[in-house]
């Protein structure tokens, strides 16, 4: 029996203390698309396109694995996540029912596709697939599955076409959130991304932004780093670049109705952050005329933050500053399934956070967030 | 405590493994060249099902640049995020003092031993003549 | 809160023109200076007239800030009691793609702060600014210096042409350990990638907030390329960084190298206790809201009071008044942070100076 077998007929469900009320994940990865499920949402010109050409990334280096290859297999998964009937991890809709909804106790679930399109370097052929990946999201999961809640994937970097996406789309209930990267070609408050928050404030949708494999510049400041573990942890970074940019650019003054979800970047840097901008505002606001007031104001109404993967301090009861610090109506729980660094709901929240706090982040900032009608 | 027959001795090969649920607790049943291990089947970070993780040599290093693998399949590989654990005292590598997984004791006993008792009511036929692979829970 | 007695690991002396260096440069680049007009080198990073890289009572009209020892004696020195003050002289040379010229003027800029400042004042102590473009010559650059204890560090800025743990730096490295003397990692930038991963930022508020990734990836780099396992005496200080970004890095890259551990097998301790034994970070600016508790509370974090060293980062405008510390601190972490903990880390200070 091979590993990948013997692991998911070993697997159990999640022992999940009791808990009154069900969970709202915030994160969770539907496997890529194989060709013949987005055959159907896409024209002949782009199924041939995709069979010659294929989705070619910004600084790829082969087709065949990312620039740091990940340290499990499936290019990153939980070993257990095979489903047994076959095919990818969270490429089943009934073992992601049993292994995920119902394991874990998760009322509602939000899909965060992470192979739409919004990162090609051809954007005609992304905007097709961001649409393909819209049509397949209804299909396949969320028209079955009334738990699951899709993704308004747009091509960014074009961002008329990204309006227009926002406008077919937005109507269907089925999408409660825009996914754009949080590596985008220019730092993400530029004036040629505006129309899109204009269309995301008027629809009322939040934008989760979920950082890429790929990007149009180097991962840091200082050069390309050596390992997966290095990327790993440089993974908090674009977060942190896209709200600085959205503050200094004047974007929450122009949209103050636009919600920004930070997803998979982790959250303990948040306060840091919140207090440097402060900081070094005070004495520079004359070049950023358009902030009119403290930047740490703009994060506590405009930013939320997805948990995973949750920082896990030496003593896990300093996780209880962050959040104090941060506001704990910032949080808004998630797994990453089926990825290997999956925080699971019954363990990784520290044990001593209040149970109002814990309700908070596991289900009631997202059911707001995200417009969830309780089950 | 309880003893519970898992397999016949020749049932796991080596560097193979066999489940066994009791009373809801799983412990997994490792053969590493011969000798036999048993671990709980719940890693002590986030609770994932610990003995379905890959068998993996032990990786070590004289510095930078330099790997060099050792005690084959020895280790096992955490399933959801990778820390490892030595089958064979149940330690993790990334903090041994602190951080383990419960292991329990293995004994292979003859197959007449069984006749007399006491051990626990198993649905798992037994032969006089044949050895058996027991855990004591 | 008083400074007396403290020591000062970041003050910054200006180069004020190229004209000031030309006693220290061979023959061919005077030549060239005025040739290629390269009057002036100043670092992007801190434009004298931008508000950060001058205090407004530390400003004066008749000269950029930082350009004169007599104000930083008055105003850093003097006026906060201080024992010594480590200059690290942010220079634009260690940018340039020329590494011969990298190596000339670093040259130059080293013999310029003995003359102007070290001569000048015997509180002063300071860094070797190196041509880290070739290691191999800035490595000669440290071998020169070496024999003058009040060099006490080797100066690298934030953003490289890559990660400093790369073994392209080794050699700098194995000449720094060899004179016993820290990598200051200053916030810097030598323009090779974009400061962000979605490309130029707008604004100079923008490239300077984001220095906190970069001092995050250059930590992460040497940490995972093994620094500290090829070189287990060298001692990292990562000065102007902002503090309070260090323990989410901490956090986030110990439970990583707990599962993916096997990528770098050198690394064979959990990152927080190498950052403990081997980095320092100087507290100028300090990343904090108004509330007192915040630092304390980081301290507890990072778990460990010897991390921290104290700094005005003079003449930069990071602070009022003389609130270099926040309140209500203890006396003993006042005394490490202010004392012990730069004693510990830059054993030149000890060294009696002739």
């Amino acid at each position: 029996m091979s590993v990948r077998s013997e692991a998911a007929a070993g697997s159990q469900t999640s022992v999940l203390e009791p808990t009154k009320l069900g969970i709202v994940d915030c994160d969770i990865h539907p496997a890529p698309p194989m060709p013949s499920e987005l055959a159907p949402f896409l024209a002949e010109r782009w199924r041939k396109h995709l069979a010659v050409y294929g989705v070619r990334q910004a600084n790829q280096h082969t087709s065949a694995v990312v620039p740091y290859p990940r340290m499990a297999p499936g290019n990153g998964m939980r070993m257990d996540s095979w489903p047994p009937q076959g095919g990818a991890p969270a490429s089943n809709l009934d073992f992601l029912r049993e292994q995920l909804l119902d394991g874990c106790h998760i009322d509602f679930g939000i899909l965060q596709p992470l192979t739409s399109g919004s990162t090609t370097t051809n954007q005609e052929l992304g905007a097709a697939l961001c649409a393909a990946t819209n049509e397949w999201q209804l299909e396949k999961w969320t028209r079955k599955e009334p738990r699951l809640k899709a993704a308004l994937c747009v091509p960014q970097e074009d961002a008329a076409s990204a309006v227009s996406m926002i406008e077919r789309y937005s109507r269907i209930s089925d999408f409660v959130h825009i996914a754009i990267p949080t590596r985008t070609m220019e730092p993400f408050g530029r004036q040629r991304y505006w129309a899109i928050f204009e269309a995301a404030e008027h629809h009322n949708l939040p934008i989760c932004m979920h950082a890429p494999a790929y990007g149009y510049h180097c991962d840091t400041a200082t050069g390309w780093v050596s390992y997966y573990i290095e990327e790993h942890v440089a993974f908090a970074n674009p977060p942190q670049t896209v709200i600085t940019s959205l503050i200094f650019e004047g974007v929450l003054e122009r949209f103050p109705g636009l919600k920004i979800v930070l997803v998979e970047g982790g959250f303990a840097w948040a306060p840091a952050l919140a207090w440097r901008l402060d900081k070094h505002w005070n004495h520079m606001r004359d070049e950023v005329p358009y902030v009119k007031r403290p930047p740490s104001e703009y994060f506590r109404k405009h930013f939320w933050f997805t948990t995973q993967p949750i920082e896990e301090p030496e003593q896990p009861s300093h996780l209880l500053d962050t959040i104090r610090w941060i506001g704990a109506e910032r949080l808004v729980f998630s797994t990453d399934y089926p990825h290997w660094d999956f925080d699971d709901p019954s363990r990784t929240l520290p044990v001593s956070l209040p149970a109002q706090d814990r309700a908070a982040i596991f289900r009631g900032n997202a059911m707001d967030l995200f417009k969830l009608s309780g089950a | 405590m309880s003893r519970h027959i898992v397999a016949r001795v020749g049932e796991i090969g080596p560097g193979q493994r066999k489940f066994l649920t009791v009373a809801g607790r799983t412990v997994g049943v490792f053969n590493l060249n011969g000798e036999y291990f048993a671990l709980l089947n719940r890693c002590p970070h986030q609770g994932a099902p610990l003995c379905t993780g890959m068998l993996v040599s032990l990786v070590e290093s004289s510095g930078p640049g330099d790997y060099s693998v050792v005690r084959p399949a020895e280790m096992l590989r955490c399933p959801w995020h990778g820390w490892e654990f030595d089958i064979r005292t149940g330690q993790s590598w990334c903090d041994p003092s602190k951080i383990r997984v419960k292991t329990y004791p293995v004994t292979i006993e003859s197959g007449a031993q069984f006749v007399k008792g006491p051990y626990v009511a198993e649905t798992y036929p037994v032969t006089v003549e044949d050895e058996y692979v027991v855990v004591d829970l | 809160m008083s400074a007396v007695g403290a020591i000062d690991c970041d003050v910054h002396p200006v180069v004020p023109s190229t004209d000031d260096l030309l006693p220290y440069l061979s023959e061919y680049w005077r030549e060239m200076r005025i040739l290629r007009e390269l009057d002036r080198m100043d670092s992007a990073t801190y434009p004298a007239s931008v508000p950060l890289s001058g205090r407004p009572d530390w400003r004066s009209e008749l000269c950029a800030p930082g350009t004169v020892v007599e104000m930083l004696r008055v105003q850093a020195l003097d006026h906060f009691g201080l024992r010594y003050a480590i200059c690290n002289c942010i220079h634009g040379v260690q940018s340039v793609y020329d590494e011969n010229m990298a190596a000339a003027f670093c040259r130059a800029v080293n013999e310029w702060i003995r003359k102007e400042w070290l001569d000048r004042d015997n509180r002063l102590r300071a860094s070797i600014v190196v041509p880290l473009q070739n290691p191999d010559l800035a490595a000669e650059e440290i071998e020169r210096l070496a024999d003058d204890k009040r060099f006490v560090q080797v100066l690298l800025p934030s953003r490289c042409e890559m990660p400093l743990g790369k073994k392209f730096y080794w050699p700098i490295y194995t000449a720094a350990v060899r004179h016993k003397l820290p990598i200051g990692i200053h916030t810097g930038n030598m323009g090779r990638f974009s400061p962000t991963q979605s490309g130029q930022p707008s604004y100079f508020l923008e490239d300077y907030v984001s220095q906190t990734q970069s001092f995050a990836a250059q930590l992460a780099s040497l940490i995972s390329e093994g620094i500290f396992v090829k070189f287990p005496e060298l001692r990292v200080v990562l000065i102007e960084s902002g503090v309070t970004w260090l323990p989410a890095m901490m956090w986030r890259f110990g439970k990583d190298w707990r599962g993916v551990r096997v990528e770098i097998p050198w690394v064979k301790e959990a990152p927080a206790s190498i950052i403990r034994d081997h980095v320092r970070l100087t507290i100028q600016p300090l990343d904090v809201p108004a509330d007192p508790d915040v630092l304390p509370r980081i301290v507890e974090h990072i778990g460990s009071e010897d991390v921290l060293l104290f700094s005005t980062d003079y003449p930069h405008w990071q602070f009022e008044g003389d609130d270099v510390l926040p309140a209500g601190l203890s006396s003993d972490l006042v005394r490490k942070i202010q004392v012990d903990n730069p004693l510990a880390t830059y054993p030149n200070l000890m060294e009696t100076i002739q």
